[in-house]
């Protein structure tokens, strides 16, 4: 009998799914009463390297309210080739193709083993993947130069028939026609003047003469590429001109004066490129990149003026109500994110300086539309460099890990209503007889658009027990949900996803523990932080501390609470912005990671070990590894540190000391290999100043206040006035027994 | 002066002509009384014994005034016999011609101004009366022609401008009938008479005027020392010497002798004006005006009214300090700038010193002259090139394009220095514009384009104005790759305010002044900022609403012009029409900021190529200052008020322009707002304050003295009808924006009649009131305000555009006196007729198709047209020889080159030709007219002294006409 932990695993293995509770309670009062909502964390395009995905469209239930896809869990009658749709228990006919379907000869979709199934649509026409560089030229000479190499670089990497673009921006904004032989060709625009998508659109002569788009119809294919020919080039025919191009650019010509901030014309550049794709591949797969080294400091979308005695804004002033710029900037933003997200676009934002960019504003480029988002101090570093590389990794098809133009569709059976999503996904507002009216996150629709979603994408799902206490469901009765994602693939498919899942039902009252032992206190924490993230997003931030209190007993709220994505204190709002957003799209394993970092210790006592969060691990013997997800640090104790400046390591006798020194080092390699976006990687060792990124981690057990009346030599004590572990869990018992929340 | 070198027959007279009948119906008819005077001319309307009254005292004050007084002894008749004689015949009524021509036309250059008195022993000519005139220097001539005379009298015709008069009357027989031309005009005349034609020959002849200057003045130089003198004419070639006043070639007057009050100039109506050029070219052996550096304190000036330090400056208290000349403020010389003076109260060191003893001179700027109180960078040329489907097919970007890549080699530059200081850029335009990044480390021009045309910016500012030699290699690829670039291109819709902004923001960018060369095909009709539409109705024509097609369309360029002012961004437009484009709105930024307009209608390269690349040429290689302000201060008591030209003004007295070149001329009005001294007489000081094309900021500086008079006579001796008609033709041509044109030209008339009734009352002789009497000076006004009359844009062709018009109407606005003097009255040069061998240029004839001898070839020009005339019975050989074919059907009519062939007619034709264009500003394309042909036409319309197609009135005519309507104002 396989344990729940091995049940658990092994779903989240074939459907990519973690449920905080894996059987029901089954009744609205008894799911209220759990406290922690029935929920899932569904990572749609799970890599599935065991999993083929079928040559030919799915059957779908005939009710048109309905429209289930024929899954494991119906009922086939395969004498009157029947099947009845187990959501709204609807009898089809098998269409013609499955004439010859017997219990011997089934398709793979009613495979049990096939609970998630992939169908390759062979209709709709197949446009290359757009990728379109929008890159700042107000950096310092040496940024700019490893910007352009790495773009340089990732032109071998696009598909060759994939289409680029290019915009550059500073004072103005040059969209570069690269179709041209001899003099290079740009359009170029104001960057303080917002222009709607219709004159972007002449202006960049893309409104074609209205006869034309008659004839068109038929074929539009063939004649998008024409129009946009000048724009949008296939990267195998202008290849040499675009990497010439890319090495000609120039920093901004434009003069900047001693205590002024460059013009940096984000937000017009931005606007350009959603319109430019939007008046020529909507609802095509398109990467809209945006390379930015600063804040926006003129016209729509401006963050901060451009007077550097000016301050860009801080989470104090925007407690203050002091952020001139950032109210009508993120709403400039917020309209881009939502027409990108009507064509199917996505953004992904690299922001590279040591200041903030405006992030905060921009965040919803990204999350809306399914973009990344990374945040470095420099292109010139390895945490860019790398991370821009690894968006145009392949998979293990030799496919790009990347799927565009999403749809998330979300089917239940009539006991469950679907309450909302968090997640990088807009509503697409179809509302449904699934569809709850108590709204976790984003709700009030069974379907949400994704634009961008690769492999590791994460969306948290929030359902309702909409089941009367005084209509019981019979003993056995599974509840179902289906989840359909329709997307295009980076072999420019259309393909369909489906993962259709049961779980068992149970009173609460008679099966308490049955429901106790399948909850999954992991999901659980994770999707409790991201109810909570939610919140901080829209709320003030004390509010939700406390809602989140009043909400949870566990583990690792203690740290969720310490954590930046809830804490802004020692954060600018560009930093909470970005951790957030990967904090609303990574996958279970990784979002523990940052709710709690993992720390390793490494010692002559034995072999490699998690050790807790706490200051009482920071020995002067060992050496510690910590993961926070953003932030890989390498902490040499005391002793170790003194035994490498006194280079132990490099005796021969001592060479055990060099494999103790290596083997972080080597560790930590291997998760920089694999994380994306790529850690920050501090090296740093006992008194170094990066240490701070450690000491700020770990539980405060021993601090300044307590460390003489613990007396030992054990455990560093770390500055604080933060409470410990110890205080805050005997606070919340007390609070448990004595009040009732 | 005209006279008749033989004697005419006397032409039977009779009935009216019926030219001249219709000519009196169609132009003048039905109003001879509107044109009634509206000066003060009442009170000497009277009869003739009244007027007899009056002006001897007006005319003739008394022997002891100061100017007439010199030496010559009141009218002495015995002195001259000649010219007794012909008083005699005239008293007479002789039918025969006065003294030979070259008696009556003499002056005396160099002399005295005043040489005698003009005494008044008028009382004792009978009818006709030649009221002064002491011999040697008068001479009389009159003409009589079956009753009427002629008589022309050159009064005290004193150096240099002697008092002529010709007179005109009407005279009846004793037999009671009347026998002259003009008998329509008196009541009563028979009808059934048969017509008298006034004999041509017998009105006063531009011709004559002109070769009579040539001879007498053309030889020796004109010194300007004197106070007042009358330069030479335009069309003489002389030397100008400075000695104190500025060259006639700088500053010209309507009259060197200006009235003391506003009274004496209001009863005369002879305008005062003065037509300036400051930076007039000047013949290599005349030297350019020295520049003066006085280093940090810059330029003296007078502490109250700031004119600027000039050879009229009086020095006082032994050169302590000096009296300023136009405003008397008393001023101290700073030390640094001390000078003793000697005995006669002079400067030392005047002659040391230009700004002591020179009429013409540059001081260099100080920084406090200079915008924002910084030193200009060198000024920008921006090329900006339609790119339009009309400009690509014609090859005119092609054309332009190879053009300019060896025309850069010769950007103005100053002085001796080797590289020219201008910095060029490149701009591409249809719809949309194109700024090239052309920076000299671009391996590849780089394009840039903007559409948001509705809100223009310059996309970038490195790289776009550059040094022609550092990025000659970028600049050439660039110019070989436009034609290339848009050659497939299908976009016919143009923007131009957006271009001109592009261009003004790019300058402004750059913090420096320039100047724009547009070349534009088509009326700008895509959506922007200034988007016009066709508005052009020939309806309109001779309506109320006539003016409206003269104004620009909308405010818009107006606005803009300002703008470009205020950085100081010349614009220059060359256009190429295949249709209408409305000149009249797009020449307004560049009438605005001091710029040309080019208009080649229906170019194609084959045809219009030369004159295209010569313009082009020319008005790129000119020396141009940029970002300038004209003030023009005066003495006190008369004043500057009203001002002519390419410019625009935001105050009332300074005149700015963004640019100003060679060949732009101000035509300055003053008036009076008080007495002017006698003694002093009246200053003019014009200061341009500018930019050169080296960068260098300065101040050229204009001084000119005229005399002042308390008589109306010494007004008409010194005027000059070549510069009064540069005034009204551009009073006129302004006219036509507010008022309708049938106004304007009656305005015109009765003011030229009023100045004549004027003279007529107060200067001439009492005689026959049908007389017309003409001041010397002025004896050719009424032919020369009859081309003005009859010009294009006073009363059209039915061929004339619209476009036509309006573009004429501002080329005249800055046009200088030689340019007007030709352009209303074309030279005629008959070919054929001197022999080949003669190195002078032909002497012309008189613009009639009488003139024309169907034997001869005659070439034609104003300054924008020339042809070349061919007879129908021209020789075979001289045809065989011009135009090497056979004979005169073979020759193509229209052809604009001559063949080059070696022989000696076709070889002086041709230099003929090269030195004419070499003449004007513009170049001028040949075309050869056949007689009989119908080309013809269009010559014909350029034979002004004939009655033209369009209604305007022959020579003759106007004329009768005008006699009409003095009569008119002295009765």
């Amino acid at each position: 009998m396989a344990t729940y932990l091995e049940f658990i695993q092994q779903n989240e293995e074939r459907d990519g799914v973690r449920f905080s509770w894996n059987v029901w309670p089954s009744s609205r009062l008894e799911a209220t009463r759990m406290v922690v909502p029935l929920a899932c964390l569904l990572t749609p395009l799970k890599e599935r390297p065991d999993l083929p995905p079928v040559q030919y469209e799915p059957v779908l239930c005939s009710r048109p309210t309905c429209k289930a896809i024929l899954n494991p869990l119906c009922q086939v009658d395969y004498r009157a080739k029947l099947w009845a749709c187990n959501f709204c228990f609807q009898r089809n006919q098998f269409p013609p193709a499955y004439t010859g379907i017997s219990e011997v000869n089934q398709p793979a979709e009613l495979m049990p083993q096939f609970s998630t199934i992939e169908y390759v649509l062979q209709r709709g026409a197949q446009s290359p993947l757009i990728f379109l560089y929008v890159v700042d030229t107000c950096l310092e000479e040496d940024d700019l130069q490893a910007l352009k190499e790495s773009l340089q670089m990732s032109l071998s990497l696009l598909p060759p028939d994939a289409l680029v673009g290019l915009i550059t921006f500073g004072r103005m904004v040059q969209v570069h026609e690269l179709s041209c032989e001899g003099i290079s060709k740009s359009y170029v625009f104001r960057g303080t003047k917002d222009l709607t998508a219709k004159q972007i659109q002449d202006m960049l002569g893309l409104t074609k003469p209205a006869v034309p788009m008659q004839q068109a119809r038929p074929g539009p294919p063939q004649e998008h590429p024409f129009v946009s020919s000048r724009f949008l080039q296939p990267v195998h025919k202008i290849d040499m001109n675009l990497t010439d191009l890319l090495g000609e650019l120039q920093r901004d010509p434009w003069p900047v004066t001693q205590g002024k901030r460059p013009l940096r014309s984000t937000g017009v550049a931005l606007s350009i490129a959603v319109g430019l794709l939007e008046g020529t591949f909507p609802n095509t797969g398109a990467r809209i990149m945006l390379f930015t080294g600063g804040p926006p400091t003129q016209g729509p979308g401006m963050v901060v003026g451009d007077e550097l005695k000016v301050p860009i804004r801080s989470w104090h002033d925007i407690e203050k109500d002091n952020a001139r710029f950032m109210k009508k900037a993120t709403k400039h933003y917020e309209m881009l994110a939502n027409r990108t997200a009507t064509n199917g676009h996505c953004i992904d934002i690299y922001a590279c300086a040591l200041d903030q960019t405006g992030l905060l504003e921009m965040k919803c480029c990204a999350n809306l539309t399914g973009g990344h988002m990374v945040m470095g101090d420099s292109f010139n570093t390895s945490l860019f460099k790398q991370t821009f590389q690894r968006i145009f990794s392949k998979d293990f098809n030799g496919d790009f890990r990347m799927a565009f133009g999403a749809t998330l569709e979300v089917k239940t059976s009539r006991e469950l209503k679907v309450a909302g999503a968090i997640g990088p996904c807009v509503s697409l507002n179809v509302k449904g007889p699934c569809v709850s009216e108590n709204e976790l996150g984003v709700g009030g629709t069974n379907q949400w658009k994704i634009c961008g979603l690769d492999p590791t994408s994460t969306l948290g799902i929030y359902f309702e027990v909409v089941n009367q206490h005084n209509a019981p469901v019979p003993q056995g009765g599974r509840g179902a949900i289906q989840f359909v994602t329709q997307y295009q693939h980076s072999s420019t498919q259309r393909r369909i996803r489906v993962t259709t899942i049961a779980r068992n039902w149970a009173d609460a009252q008679s099966q308490l523990r049955h429901i106790e032992a399948a909850f999954d206190q992991e999901a659980a924490a994770v999707l409790m932080a991201r109810l909570g993230v939610f919140r901080a997003e829209s709320e003030e931030g004390p509010d939700v501390l406390r809602w989140l209190d009043r909400q949870l007993i566990r583990l690792f709220m203690f740290h969720l609470r310490r954590s930046p994505f809830l804490q802004v204190f020692n954060n600018s709002p560009d930093e909470s912005s970005y951790y957030r957003h990967h904090f609303a799209r990574q996958d279970l394993t990784q979002s523990l990671i940052m709710i709690q970092p993992i720390l390793y210790s490494y010692s002559f006592h034995g072999p490699p070990e998690p050790v807790l969060l706490d200051s009482s691990s920071i020995l002067a013997d060992r050496i510690l590894l910590m993961d926070t997800f953003f932030q890989i640090v390498i902490y040499l104790g005391e002793t170790i540190a003194q035994w490498r400046k006194a280079g132990y390591q490099d005796m021969p006798e001592y060479e055990n000391f060099k494999h103790l020194l290596q083997a972080p080092l080597d560790d930590a390699q291997e998760i920089l290999q694999a994380r994306f976006p790529m850690p920050r990687y501090i090296n740093t060792e006992h008194g170094g100043s990066q240490a701070r990124f450690l000491l700020s981690k770990v539980n405060p057990s021993q601090t300044h206040n307590n460390l003489y009346a613990w007396g030992q030599e054990t455990g560093a004590p770390i500055l604080t006035d933060d409470v410990s572990l110890q205080v805050f869990m005997d606070h919340l018992k007390k609070l448990a027994v004595s009040s009732a929340c | 002066m005209n006279v008749n070198q033989s004697a005419p027959p006397v032409p039977p007279f009779g009935q009216p002509q019926p030219v001249y009948q219709g000519y009196h119906q169609s132009s003048y008819g039905g109003q001879p009384g509107s044109t009634a005077p509206t000066t003060p001319y009442g009170a000497y309307n009277g009869p003739v014994p009244g007027y007899q009254q009056t002006s001897p005292p007006g005319m003739f004050p008394s022997v002891s005034r100061a100017p007439p007084s010199s030496e010559a002894p009141p009218a002495s008749t015995a002195q001259a016999p000649c010219g007794q004689a012909s008083y005699g015949q005239f008293g007479q009524g002789d039918v025969q011609n006065g003294p030979s021509s070259t008696v009556q036309m003499q002056r005396f250059p160099g002399s005295q101004p005043f040489g005698s008195v003009p005494l008044a022993p008028v009382v004792s000519q009978p009818t006709v009366l030649q009221p002064y005139g002491p011999p040697p220097t008068s001479a009389q001539v009159t003409a009589q022609l079956a009753g009427m005379q002629i008589s022309g009298a050159v009064a005290p015709a004193l150096p240099p401008v002697g008092n002529v008069t010709i007179s005109f009357f009407l005279e009846a027989s004793d037999s009671g009938v009347y026998l002259n031309p003009f008998y329509f005009y008196q009541p009563g005349p028979p009808q059934p008479l048969p017509p008298k034609r006034l004999d041509p020959d017998a009105i006063p002849s531009p011709i004559q005027v002109i070769e009579d200057d040539r001879n007498n003045r053309g030889s020796e130089p004109f010194v300007t020392g004197v106070r007042g003198q009358v330069p030479p004419l335009v069309t003489t070639n002389f030397l100008v010497k400075d000695q104190g006043n500025a060259s006639p070639r700088y500053i010209r007057c309507t009259s060197y002798n200006i009235p003391c009050t506003s009274d004496m100039a209001k009863q005369a109506q002879v305008p005062l004006a003065a037509v300036i050029k400051p930076l007039a070219r000047l013949p290599p052996e005349e030297a350019s005006p020295y520049v003066v550096d006085h280093g940090e304190s810059g330029p003296l000036r007078c502490n109250r009214c700031k004119a600027y330090m000039c050879p009229f400056m009086q020095f006082i208290e032994g050169g302590r300090r000096f009296q300023c000349c136009f405003c008397s403020c008393i001023n101290d010389v700073p030390p640094q700038y001390f000078q003793h003076l000697d005995h006669t109260g002079k400067r030392v060191d005047a002659y040391d010193r230009p700004e002591l003893s020179l009429g013409s001179y540059e001081f260099l700027a100080t920084v406090d002259y200079c915008k924002n109180n910084k030193f200009p960078s060198p000024p920008a040329f921006i090329f900006m090139i339609d790119v339009s489907y009309n400009a690509i097919r014609s090859g005119l970007v092609r054309l332009l394009c190879e053009e300019l890549k060896s025309l850069l080699d010769f950007l103005p530059r100053e002085g001796g220095t080797e590289e020219s200081a201008i910095r060029v850029g490149f701009v591409t335009y249809n719809k949309v514009l194109h700024f090239y990044n052309v920076k000299s480390s671009l391996a590849q021009p780089q394009m840039m384009v903007v559409s948001d045309v509705a809100d223009m910016f310059v996309p970038l500012l490195d790289g776009f104005l550059v040094n022609v030699s550092e990025s000659r290699a970028v600049i050439t690829s660039l110019l070989d790759q436009i034609p290339e670039m848009f050659a497939d291109t299908r976009e016919t819709e143009t923007v131009f305010a957006p271009v001109i902004q592009a261009g003004m923001e790019a300058l402004k960018a750059a913090e420096c002044a320039g100047k724009l060369f547009l070349f534009h095909t088509s009326l700008p009709i895509a959506e922007a900022p200034g988007k016009l539409k066709n508005r052009d109705d020939r309806k309109l024509i001779n309506t109320d609403k006539e003016k409206t097609l003269f104004q620009p369309q909308t405010g818009a360029y107006q606005t803009l012009a300002k703008e470009c002012v205020a950085q100081g961004c010349c614009v220059d437009l060359f256009l190429f029409p295949n249709q209408y484009v409305d000149v009249a709105t797009l020449s307004v930024v560049p009438q605005l900021t001091g710029g040309s307009v080019y208009k080649y209608a229906c170019f194609q390269v084959e045809n219009d190529q030369e004159r295209f690349l010569s313009d082009l040429r020319r008005d790129v290689q000119k020396v141009v200052g940029f970002d300038a302000v004209m003030r023009v201060r005066t003495s006190t008591g008369i004043r500057a008020v009203d001002f002519f030209g390419a410019f625009y003004m935001s105050n009332t007295t300074d005149v700015e322009l963004a640019g100003l070149d060679g060949d732009k001329t101000v035509t300055v009005e003053f008036k009076h707002d008080d007495r002017l001294n006698e003694e002093s007489g009246a200053l003019l000081q014009c200061a341009l304050l500018y930019t050169s094309c080296a960068g260098q900021r300065r101040l050229r500086i204009h001084n000119l003295a005229l005399n002042c008079c308390t008589q109306l006579a010494d007004l008409y001796r010194n005027c000059e009808t070549d510069t009064l008609i540069n005034y009204m033709a551009k009073f006129a041509y302004r006219g036509v924006l507010n008022s309708p044109v049938k106004t304007v030209r009656d305005t015109l008339i009765t003011q030229c009649a009023q100045i004549l009734a004027c003279y007529r009352k107060n200067c001439a002789s009492p005689s026959s009131a049908g007389q017309l009497i003409l001041p010397e000076c002025m004896k050719l006004l009424p032919v020369y305000l009859n081309c003005v009359l009859k010009s294009d844009v006073l009363q059209p062709g039915a061929e004339v555009t619209t476009d036509d018009r309006a573009y004429v109407r501002q080329l005249v606005t800055s046009m200088d006196v030689a340019e007007t003097n030709v352009f209303f009255y074309p030279r005629l040069l008959p070919l054929t007729k001197s022999p080949i061998e003669s190195a002078t240029e032909p002497p012309a004839v008189r613009a009639s198709e009488e003139r024309l001898s169907n034997g001869d070839i005659y070439l034609l020009e104003n300054g924008l047209n020339l042809f070349l005339w061919v007879g129908a019975s021209v020789q075979q050989g001289v045809v065989q020889s011009l135009f090497n074919v056979s004979s005169f059907s073979q020759i193509t009519s229209g052809l604009s080159v001559l063949p080059v062939l070696d022989n000696p007619l076709s070889k002086k034709v041709r230099g003929l030709i090269d030195s004419l264009r070499a003449q004007r500003s513009r170049y001028m394309k040949l075309i050869v007219v056949k007689q009989e042909d119908k080309l013809e036409m269009l010559f014909k319309h350029f034979l002004v002294e004939d009655k033209s197609l369009s209604g305007g009135a022959s020579y003759v005519d106007f004329l009768c006409h005008m006699h009409k309507e003095i009569r008119q104002l002295l009765s």
